[in-house]
């Protein structure tokens, strides 16, 4: 009960900093606007192309703002030394990851969400008729994202270098997240759309994993 | 401050050495420092004094050797208790109010009344009709007030004090001074790691010197407390 107390705690901290800085949102939000708008304009692609190549350009647009979204992660902590704060003040540092990666994913999903009619309109796909599953899709994508990078972000906030290091160890790790919500997504996207049960399982595997690694290792990360 | 509802505490180092990767941060540090009793750790940068608190706080922890609570009869405790610790950093979020930082970490640590300890907290530093401004907004000193009130939250018995004068103005450091008073006063067990002789290091009670991470002084074993602290200024 402590551990889910203290991530709710730390959750609506993370949420009334950041809306009320709207430093993550606004950047990623621009940040991932621009890609899917410099890829139409580069592509200029077919309904056809759009539903064969859309996926991907929409997954690779979301790897790259999640980059951007989760380095300040724990960076930010770090200005003030309130991670130190944090540590002193909770039993368990698991709650710690929790709250954050709850965070990342709401942000993460809010970002999916508020594309989404854009890259409808700009690439010509219709989305409204399997909209909730999308959302389930991006959902699970997002928390894979989220999960991976979180710890990625513990480990690289305390490296040198954090800025390259973050983007070199996630893009590799998130390959597998990448084509499972790309397939997941363009099994969605086609004109008949099926639920892609068998990519969203892959996903619950890959977050279920992550997650439990986190909870296992996570007091190491925050280490000295 | 308010009054005191802790069990005095001390604290034991026995052969601490911390490494990172080949370097020595301490070396065998051993010491007891029993429950009331005020250190001031003088020593140059690097010397390990940040490292050494860090692992009292349990924030660090030691490659080798162990640190041990005692109660007021310097038996060793099951449970270590919580400690307090202020650092140069704040430790405190820009983004959120004073008030809004005393009740993030007073719910953290469980107590009971949250408001009501952070109310009274802020009151005593003398931030309660700046309680609803965002700390970004305070200067040095009231930022060092809103750590202290933090630090207080959970009525620690030993108060962890790394370097936390650096950058107060003359006023600030004099407030300062006069808090860790009240606190060496309330029976507390206070660790403080200083630059030098100042107004806060006329309340230690006992002065230790390191020096690349191993103890090479202390009053305790007959040093001058002056000597300790002026070798600091060097």
């Amino acid at each position: 009960m402590a551990l889910l107390s203290n991530t709710a705690v730390l959750l609506g901290k993370e949420l009334r900093t950041e809306f009320r800085s709207r430093e993550l949102l606004t950047t990623t939000v621009v940040f991932i606007l621009t890609i899917v708008v410099l890829f139409s304009f580069t592509f200029d692609p077919s309904v056809n192309e759009s539903r064969r190549f859309g996926p991907g350009l929409l997954w690779l647009a979301f790897l790259f703002a999640a980059s951007l979204m989760l380095q300040p992660c724990f960076l930010r902590e770090q200005t003030n030394d309130t991670l130190s704060a944090l540590r002193l003040s909770v039993n368990d540092p698991f709650a710690i990851f929790l709250a954050k990666l709850a965070a990342n994913t709401l942000f993460l999903l809010l970002t999916q969400v508020l594309l989404l009619p854009v890259f409808s309109i700009l690439y010509n796909v219709p989305v409204l008729g399997a909209f909730p599953q999308l959302i389930l899709v991006m959902f699970m994508g997002s928390l894979g994202l989220s999960v991976t990078g979180t710890a990625l972000s513990a480990i690289s906030a305390q490296a040198r270098m954090r800025e390259l290091l973050l983007p070199l160890l996630l893009l590799p790790l998130l390959t597998p997240v990448l084509i499972a919500s790309t397939e997941a997504t363009a099994s969605l996207l086609v004109l008949n759309p099926i639920m892609p049960w068998k990519w969203l399982g892959f996903l619950l595997g890959f977050d279920v994993v992550f997650l439990t690694a986190l909870w296992l290792f996570g007091e190491y990360l925050l280490e000295e | 401050m308010t009054p005191a509802s802790f069990s005095p505490t001390g604290i034991r180092f026995e052969n601490i050495d911390k490494r990172y990767g080949g370097l020595y941060a301490l070396r065998r540090v051993s010491l007891e420092v029993p429950a009331g009793e005020c250190v001031a750790f003088a020593g140059r940068n690097g010397s390990g004094k940040t490292t050494l608190l860090r692992i009292a706080a349990r924030l660090a922890r030691p490659s080798s050797g162990t640190v041990n609570f005692l109660n007021g009869s310097g038996e060793k405790l099951a449970t270590p208790p919580p400690a307090g610790f202020v650092a140069h950093a704040t430790m405190v979020y820009d983004e959120l109010t004073a008030e809004e930082n005393m009740l993030l970490f007073a719910r953290l640590q469980g107590i009971a009344k949250p408001t009501a300890r952070a109310e009274t907290l802020l009151a005593e530093v003398g931030l309660l009709e700046r309680r609803n401004s965002l700390v970004r907004t305070f200067s040095r000193g009231m930022r060092q007030r809103v750590a202290i009130a933090r630090a207080l939250l959970n009525e620690p018995a030993v108060i962890l004090l790394d370097e936390p004068t650096t950058g107060l103005d003359p006023q600030g450091t004099s407030w300062f001074a006069q808090t860790v008073r009240q606190l060496r006063d309330s029976g507390r067990t206070v660790l403080m790691s200083l630059h030098g002789e100042s107004e806060v290091s006329t309340l230690a009670t006992r002065a230790i010197r390191l020096d690349a991470g191993a103890v090479v002084a202390d009053t305790r074993t007959g040093a001058n407390f002056r000597s300790i602290l002026a070798f600091a200024n060097a």
